[in-house]
């Protein structure tokens, strides 16, 4: 079947009652967490994962699928509106959209942000469509070598694009696997770090840890920090874009579509790192780059189309190579898993119509976005106006009933809280809780394939350079580490972050 | 002791140590294998071993430099964030979804310097409402809506 084909099946599934009834739930849900400052995606797929057990697995994905991409769109609005970014990924789109919104061009902001989103999310989902049966039939060929020096690739890939001290972000990710393996060893049976509690026999749940240390211990930081939130929000007429505005904005939304989509692919990429390197480039190409700060439109429609393409294409590694690239496609593993389907270039072969269906489903959930969003505007700014003090009990409410009901055990919420105790102190110490998350999913996967590389290589640990594939991927992690010891770089990388501060 | 130039990347240093020490110590007794045949213990020991090295590394490079000073810890937030939820999803089998979520909405909002008694009274009643509306009716969750599992 050729990429048509393959998108008409997919259509076919995403496009049944139930299907676009949880793909409009996911996107609504994404949007509403977008605009909200202070609840990320990761934190609400963690808290909707438990709800989704009952589902068709295809139709869980779409919603959660929908949750992330829905963000995008949904953390613009709130950039624009209140200068204040609803998503970190949508961070810089503050420094213009909100300096158009005082010009009185907050519609023109909106609408660009939403169209540019919107035409990137098409472009992204043809990219997952053409690029995921090739890549997914090169990983087919792999054997356990080559996938631990994947992950390690993917590993040390997520922690030179994360910012803050490397060392720092590799011990995150060491410290992630280590808890990734507490449970039942499935070589030896035996239980380990289980402290003889039963239910430490069966691991640690990802929504414990993902839901402690994104969740929670984010709104402990946002009780204790003492600024207040100023809710000015612009006045919104006329969401339409004059002819000149479109013609200054149509090569963004290309340039941010293309790099987003590439910078999507990476280990640690996804729609956050999209965003800063789009606004860069925009400033780059610019022929008078003192616009910017000012109210420049391709400083909108630029970074809102990246971080949109780049939320859609990490799933491609997802899907294809089964080794999650951020700490929300980590969580996809763990719902992938409770679904018993082990991510990897297997799923697209042995479960056609949920591969597809879910590339399709994201199609119609950006449709629906764009139809959705610019109407319900008024909506989300009500929203907004919702001081924190109601917001976070609520908050902690959902994340609540959401773990518990993951095993309908109080075990399962002490554990959450103890992960939020963790997360307080990482957030203290500026430790980056996504590398650990990665970590942590890709444990037992890693060792797995780590013990089976070994005992085919008779114990000799030499068989990670002697196969090719294995030792370009080698090679690769350690430049990527190398790049990031040379001044050089590092100078760079802190000025791409720098935006943010 | 002299000043340390950068507190926060030294402590997270000593806490990783600190985390490898534990590692190594609880899975001293699983068996190691080979590197051909791996035990249980094997990658727990490697993890733990990198660890150290790491947290060690980082600490020292934190004794150079300049950085940030370690931020206040105020436990007011922490503790009533935490424990909130921990007595919420203790007292969920017996005390019923509806008694849970008003007492979990009053006692998180103690937390806010805003805290206004009533009014998170009533948002505890609308939340429970709408709980026992989208999670025990619309997703079928398996939760006791009255004490007593009613």
């Amino acid at each position: 079947m050729d990429v048509f084909g393959h998108l008409a099946l997919g259509f076919g599934v995403a496009l049944t009652p139930i299907n676009l009834l949880y793909a409009l739930v996911g996107v609504l849900v994404g949007t509403l967490i977008g605009v909200l400052p202070g609840i990320g995606p990761v934190a609400t797929i963690a808290m909707l994962l438990p709800t989704t057990y009952g589902l068709q697995p295809v139709s869980a994905l779409i919603m959660l699928a929908g949750i992330y991409y829905g963000a995008q769109y949904g953390g613009s609005t709130t950039s624009i509106l209140i200068n204040m970014p609803g998503e970190t990924s949508s961070a810089v789109t503050c420094l213009d959209g909100h300096q158009m919104a005082l010009k009185g061009e907050a519609g023109a902001a909106l609408a660009v942000a939403a169209l540019g989103s919107f035409f990137a999310g098409c472009v992204a989902t043809v990219a997952i469509a053409a690029f995921s049966p090739p890549l997914s039939s090169v990983a087919l060929k792999f054997g356990p070598a080559e996938y631990c020096s994947l992950m390690v690739l993917g590993l040390i890939g997520a922690v030179v694009l994360a910012h803050g001290t490397l060392l720092k972000a590799i011990a995150m990710v060491v410290l992630g696997l280590l808890l990734g393996i507490v449970g039942t060893d499935v070589n030896s049976g035996m239980a380990r770090f289980a402290f003889d509690i039963p239910e430490l026999i069966d691991g640690i749940g990802v929504v414990a840890v993902a839901m402690g240390l994104f969740g929670f211990a984010e709104i402990v930081s946002n009780l204790e920090s003492t600024e207040k939130r100023a809710i000015v929000a612009a006045k919104v007429k006329g969401l339409w874009l004059t002819g000149k505005q479109l013609r200054q904005a149509a090569p963004a939304v290309l340039r941010g579509t293309a790099l987003g989509s590439v910078l999507g692919l990476l280990p640690g990429g996804g729609a956050m790192l999209a965003s800063f390197a789009a606004y860069t480039v925009e400033k780059k190409v610019a022929k008078d780059p003192s616009r910017f700060g000012k109210g420049a439109i391709e400083g909108v429609a630029g970074p809102e189309s990246a971080n949109n393409a780049g939320a859609q294409t990490s799933f491609i590694p997802l899907l294809t190579l089964g080794i999650p690239e951020n700490a929300v496609m980590a969580l996809m593993v763990g719902a992938m898993t409770i679904h018993n389907i082990q991510p990897g270039p297997q799923v697209m072969t042995s479960n056609p119509s949920l591969f597809w269906g879910l590339v399709a489903s994201m199609w119609v959930g950006n449709l629906m976005l764009v139809v959705l969003n610019l109407p319900m505007i008024g909506i989300w700014i009500k929203l907004l106006q919702v001081p924190y003090r109601l917001l976070y009990p609520a908050i902690l409410l959902f994340c609540g009933i959401g773990v518990y009901s993951t095993n309908n055990a109080s075990f399962d919420v002490v554990m959450t809280a103890i992960f939020g105790f963790l997360g307080v102190i990482f957030v203290k110490l500026e430790c980056e809780p996504a590398p650990l998350l990665l970590g942590f999913v890709l444990g037992p996967l890693m060792e797995e394939n780590l013990r089976r590389a070994m005992l085919l290589s008779r114990g000799d640990p030499t068989v990670f350079l002697t196969r090719p594939i294995s030792l370009a991927m080698l090679i690769v992690a350690a430049g990527l580490l190398l790049l990031i010891i040379l001044p050089n770089f590092r100078k760079t990388r802190a000025a791409a972050f720098q935006e943010e501060t | 002791m002299a000043k340390i130039p950068r507190p926060k990347d030294f402590y997270a240093g000593l806490l990783f140590v600190a985390f490898g020490v534990v590692a190594i110590i609880i899975a001293r007794d699983y068996p190691l294998g080979t590197a051909a045949r791996m035990g249980p213990g094997y990658f727990p020991r490697l993890l733990g071993i990198l660890l150290i090295v790491l947290g060690a590394a980082l600490s020292l490079t934190a004794l150079r430099g300049h950085g940030t000073p370690l931020p206040g810890w105020k436990w007011r937030p922490v503790s009533i964030v935490l424990l909130s939820v921990v007595a919420f999803g203790l007292v969920l089998t017996h005390a019923g979804l509806v008694l849970s979520t008003i007492g979990l909405i009053v006692v998180a909002s103690t937390a806010s310097r805003e805290f206004r008694f009533r009014e998170s009274l009533l948002s505890g009643v609308l939340l429970a409402a709408l709980s026992v509306g989208v999670f025990v009716v619309g997703l079928k969750l398996q939760l006791p809506i009255w004490p007593g599992g009613g």
